[in-house]
């Protein structure tokens, strides 16, 4: 099977690659580029593990093509802290315990962050039906939200 | 936001400086920066990709297996199918403290004379890219003869029905019967006689119950990298709950030495006892023996819910005896659990937890271990009490309203205690059932009005928790910082509360304490995370070993001061003289001490081997209220409060993590999550779109109330909090819709279109 020559940005970085056809976004982006925080759960986009932002729209990575990263700019959960600076939420959800065994957790801030660019001051429902698309099996997503909640007030006030 | 309760353990700890306190959990960062390493993320170079062939059959006879075709594609390098895997005997032996049959495991594994369900493995290919071994499975023909299948418990029972393997003779049966069956084993518990127990009723109630396979819903895959020498040692890393088990059944499978075989856990994405077996680990050796090359194998979600297992669903009928003034005087329960495609149901443990909550003079219970064409079932929290504790705890609810008295009164009258008389074995020791439902009746919840449509209930649950075999290593580096080595894994934050306890002990900052997961070559014999025993067991290990740290350094001191050790105290994380007759001595700290070991004897460390006894019961009791939409059968979870008594909550931010995320699980269980089979055996809904676990948008935040009634037998008092939270939720959201509608429903899951024909059925 020929492959494909793609030129991406993921997380500020240039990267080419040759892929499948067949290859999806978050194949690529773990076992081409080894950028393995990008989580696969289902490859079906029903639970949001892959999650992450491409051209600023947050998209599940496993309906992607590799070929469909050419010329798009990719933020992964890689890219989401500043050298060992974290980002609020990953600082949030450490406070929170928003964490169990922490498969989800790489999609979940992805998300949470794309959440509160869009959004700075969301009410838990809207939290809730925003992270609706990540499945988290381990904390009954209590911690998770108030963790989501409590970033969006610092960072308002920041 | 802040949890109140915080207070509570502040007050209760004053003398503790860890334990109990919220504490940065060791592997936060790593897993928050997406660094992390769980069982997919791994790669080695050279590495060959696993794929599986499956059966598209619930039930089959393989005639035969051609994988020329798939051997001659190029790059392909291997492909196993059953003639790679020696047969094993048909006997029960030890693993650990489990019982396995390597019969039926080299078969689940890789089907043999037939597949069995639709997923059984039936070959593999390892290929130089995952689009080639893919390519490879469709070249391999296998033909089938189709068998008459049986998917339904009763069904299986029955002396008609398809049979699975026709050497299975039940077990526990008189007279022993000449001729196979699908019951595999039939085991009774029994005290007192209920006969006479149920003459001394007022009232008495029997209703059956049906529950549905509900799978655990890991959402990390199950994976695995195997890389086999040349030497004849091989190395694995894995997703799973117990390196030391995949080691022991691995090398069984593989005819290896144990110590030839290495296994690394990765971290891991959820396990909740799915992760306690192996499914793809000897497949990936195998492929890696024939290849000597690294081979690299991950389950699609597909393949997860097909081959992987779920939990039991079961049928089980319960009868209780009564009197007015609400003493239960009888309890009978009869219990078919599917086993799926080998015998080794949780119908044992679902007998034994049945009516454990209560003080009972008469109780029989039976349980039916059953084979089903299905995948064979897997652990999933409290293994088979959640089934049989959710049809006692909705005939109790009902029995409470016959007799008009409060459904928690009821539960405080008949409620186990310090010497109740279990009906599987002990007598229990200090628990805290009492004090649970008492902090349900003090509760703001337990007095919060209801709206229309709306119901509350409560249901209870009991689990024991076990110890077990653990090694645990600590080694006081040069600097003073100290390396945990512990083995077991962490499924949800037990080396912060594991990190609490040393910390404890050792009377210094929990953030010199670095604990890793050990591979099972760095470190002796660890049995499962599993049974809730980790922050238990790993942590008495831990704790034992600090104290044998502590004594050594002791040691290292009273040979500087030349004085006997007994004369040197550890206080406050250094060595002290015991009283001013031992001698004017600065202290000296922890740091102090290792900076010489090297002129008092050496490197210092501290070890700890036991078989960990003493594992104290954990009950719960979960209280719910819920909304039916009368139009579209919705139930809408409105509140929730889960109150269990956790001996002593070494993390309390972790143990409310394990009450919320069980009672989450209860709600997927109770309303949404079933296996759907097709008339044809095969499972429809392979996939979360069509298996829904709860999402963040069906919930409310879930309130906690941890109660501490520390078990004697641990240093701080630890129970072990993760599986009864999967307990009292079923029959407590059953008894919430009862309450809201005036209905029971007798069948899981109540899912909105099952909720709405049996409210259309109530009005016609």
């Amino acid at each position: 099977m020929s492959k494909y020559h793609v030129t991406t940005t993921v997380n500020n970085d240039e990267f080419e690659f040759l892929c499948e056809p067949t290859q999806t976004m978050l194949d690529v982006l773990r076992d081409e580029l080894n950028l393995t925080g990008s989580k696969e759960g289902c490859a079906t986009g029903d639970c949001g593990a892959c999650s992450v932002v491409m051209d600023g729209r947050l998209v599940c990575s496993c309906l992607v093509l590799g070929v469909e990263m050419e010329g798009k700019s990719i933020e992964t959960i890689e890219g989401m802290a500043d050298g060992d600076d974290l980002h609020p939420l990953q600082q949030k959800f450490l406070d929170h315990a928003a964490l169990q065994c922490g498969i989800c957790t790489p999609g979940v801030l992805v998300s949470a962050k794309a959440l509160l660019e869009k959004n700075p001051d969301p009410t838990e429902t809207e939290v809730r039906y925003w992270l609706a698309g990540n499945l988290c099996r381990c904390t009954g997503y209590d911690k998770i939200i108030r963790a989501v909640m409590d970033a969006a007030k610092e960072m308002r006030a920041a | 936001m802040d949890n109140s309760l915080d207070m509570q353990f502040s007050a209760g700890d004053k003398d503790l400086n860890y334990v109990g306190k919220r504490t940065k959990r060791p592997d936060g960062v790593d897993k928050v920066t997406g660094r992390a390493r769980f069982g997919a993320d791994t790669r080695l170079p050279g590495m060959l990709y696993g794929k599986i062939l499956r059966s598209p059959h619930a039930h089959a006879r393989i005639i035969s297996i051609d994988t020329s075709k798939a051997e001659a594609l190029g790059g392909v390098k291997a492909v196993v199918t059953r003639d790679d895997f020696e047969d094993r005997e048909s006997e029960f032996v030890p693993a650990g403290e489990m019982m396995v049959n390597y019969r039926d495991m080299v078969r689940n594994i890789m089907a043999r004379e037939k597949v069995l369900y639709d997923g059984h493995a039936v070959a593999a290919v390892a290929a130089t890219s995952v689009s080639i071994a893919k390519k490879a499975l469709k070249l391999i023909d296998v033909e089938y003869e189709i068998l008459p299948h049986v998917i339904d418990v009763c069904d299986a029972m029955t002396p008609d029905a398809p049979v699975l393997h026709e050497d299975l003779i039940t077990e526990g049966v008189d007279p022993v019967p000449t001729k196979g069956s699908n019951v595999a084993k039939r085991i009774e518990f029994k005290l007192g006689d209920v006969v006479k127990g149920f003459e001394q009723a007022d009232e008495i109630l029997e209703k059956t119950f049906d529950t549905k396979p509900v799978h655990q819903g890991y959402i990390e895959p199950h994976a695995c990298l195997a890389s086999c020498s040349e030497s004849g040692s091989a190395d694995l890393w894995c997703s799973t709950q117990g390196q030391y088990l995949v080691r022991a059944h691995c090398a069984k499978l593989m005819g290896m030495e144990i110590s030839k075989l290495r296994v690394t856990p990765s971290e891991i994405g959820g396990g909740f006892g799915g992760k306690t077996v192996v499914f793809l680990e000897p497949v990936a050796l195998a492929l890696s023996r024939k290849t000597f090359r690294p081979v690299k194998m991950t389950m699609t979600r597909d393949e997860v819910f097909r081959a992987t297992g779920p939990t039991s669903g079961a049928n089980v009928r319960v009868k209780i005896g009564i009197t007015n003034d609400g003493k239960i005087t009888a309890a009978e329960a009869e219990l078919k659990y599917q086993a799926g495609a080998f015998q080794g149901s949780s119908v044992q443990p679902g007998c034994m937890c049945a009516f454990a909550p209560y003080d009972l003079q008469n109780v029989d219970v039976v349980g039916w271990d059953v084979l089903t064409n299905r995948p064979k079932v897997a652990a999933y929290r409290a293994p088979g009490a959640p089934i049989s504790e959710y049809a006692v705890e909705c005939v109790l609810d009902e029995l409470a309203d016959r007799i008009g008295m409060d459904a928690v009164d009821l539960r405080l009258k008949n409620a186990a205690k310090e010497g109740t008389q279990t009906a599987y074995g002990p007598k229990l020791g200090p628990v805290g059932f009492v004090e649970v439902l008492q902090a349900v009746k003090s509760s703001d919840h337990f007095k919060a009005p209801l709206g229309a449509n709306q119901g509350r209930g409560i249901g209870v649950g009991f689990w024991f928790n076990i110890g077990g075999e653990t090694c645990v290593s600590m080694s006081v580096n040069e600097d003073g910082t100290l390396t945990l080595v512990t083995g077991s894994p962490d499924i949800g934050g037990s080396r912060a509360s594991i990190c609490n306890m040393a910390a404890e002990e050792l009377g210094i900052d929990v953030e010199k304490i670095n604990p890793i997961i050990a591979d099972t070559s760095s470190l002796g014999f660890n049995f499962l995370s599993a049974g809730s025993r980790t922050t238990f067991a790993c942590g008495m290990a831990t704790i034992e070993a600090a104290r044998n740290a502590i004594d050594n350094m002791r040691a290292r001191v009273a040979q500087l001061w030349e004085v006997p050790v007994e004369s040197v105290i550890w206080e406050n994380g250094a060595a002290r003289p015991a009283s001013s007759n031992a001698g004017e001595f600065d202290p000296m700290t922890l740091p102090e001490i290792a900076k010489i070991a090297p002129k008092t004897g050496g490197p210092i460390s501290g070890h700890a081997e036991i078989n960990a006894q003493g594992a104290g019961p954990g009950f719960g009791a979960h209280m719910v209220d819920i909304e039916v939409d009368r139009e579209t059968g919705h139930v809408k979870v409105l509140r929730y409060t889960v109150v269990q008594d956790a001996g002593k909550a070494i993390h309390p931010s972790y143990v409310e993590g394990q009450y919320q995320g069980g009672a989450v699980q209860c709600i997927g269980w109770a309303l949404n999550e079933e296996y759907i089979y097709g008339d044809d055996g095969c499972l429809q809904n392979s996939g979360f779109l069509d298996y829904r676990i709860p999402l963040a948008s069906d919930l409310p935040m879930i309130e906690t109330i941890i109660v501490e009634v520390p078990n004697p037998n641990h240093p701080y008092g630890v129970r072990g909090v993760g599986e009864t939270p999967i307990i009292p939720g079923l029959a407590a959201i059953s008894n919430a819709i009862s309450d809201a509608t005036g209905l029971r429903m007798t069948a899981l899951p109540m899912s909105p279109p099952k909720v709405l024909q049996a409210l259309k059925q109530a009005q016609a």
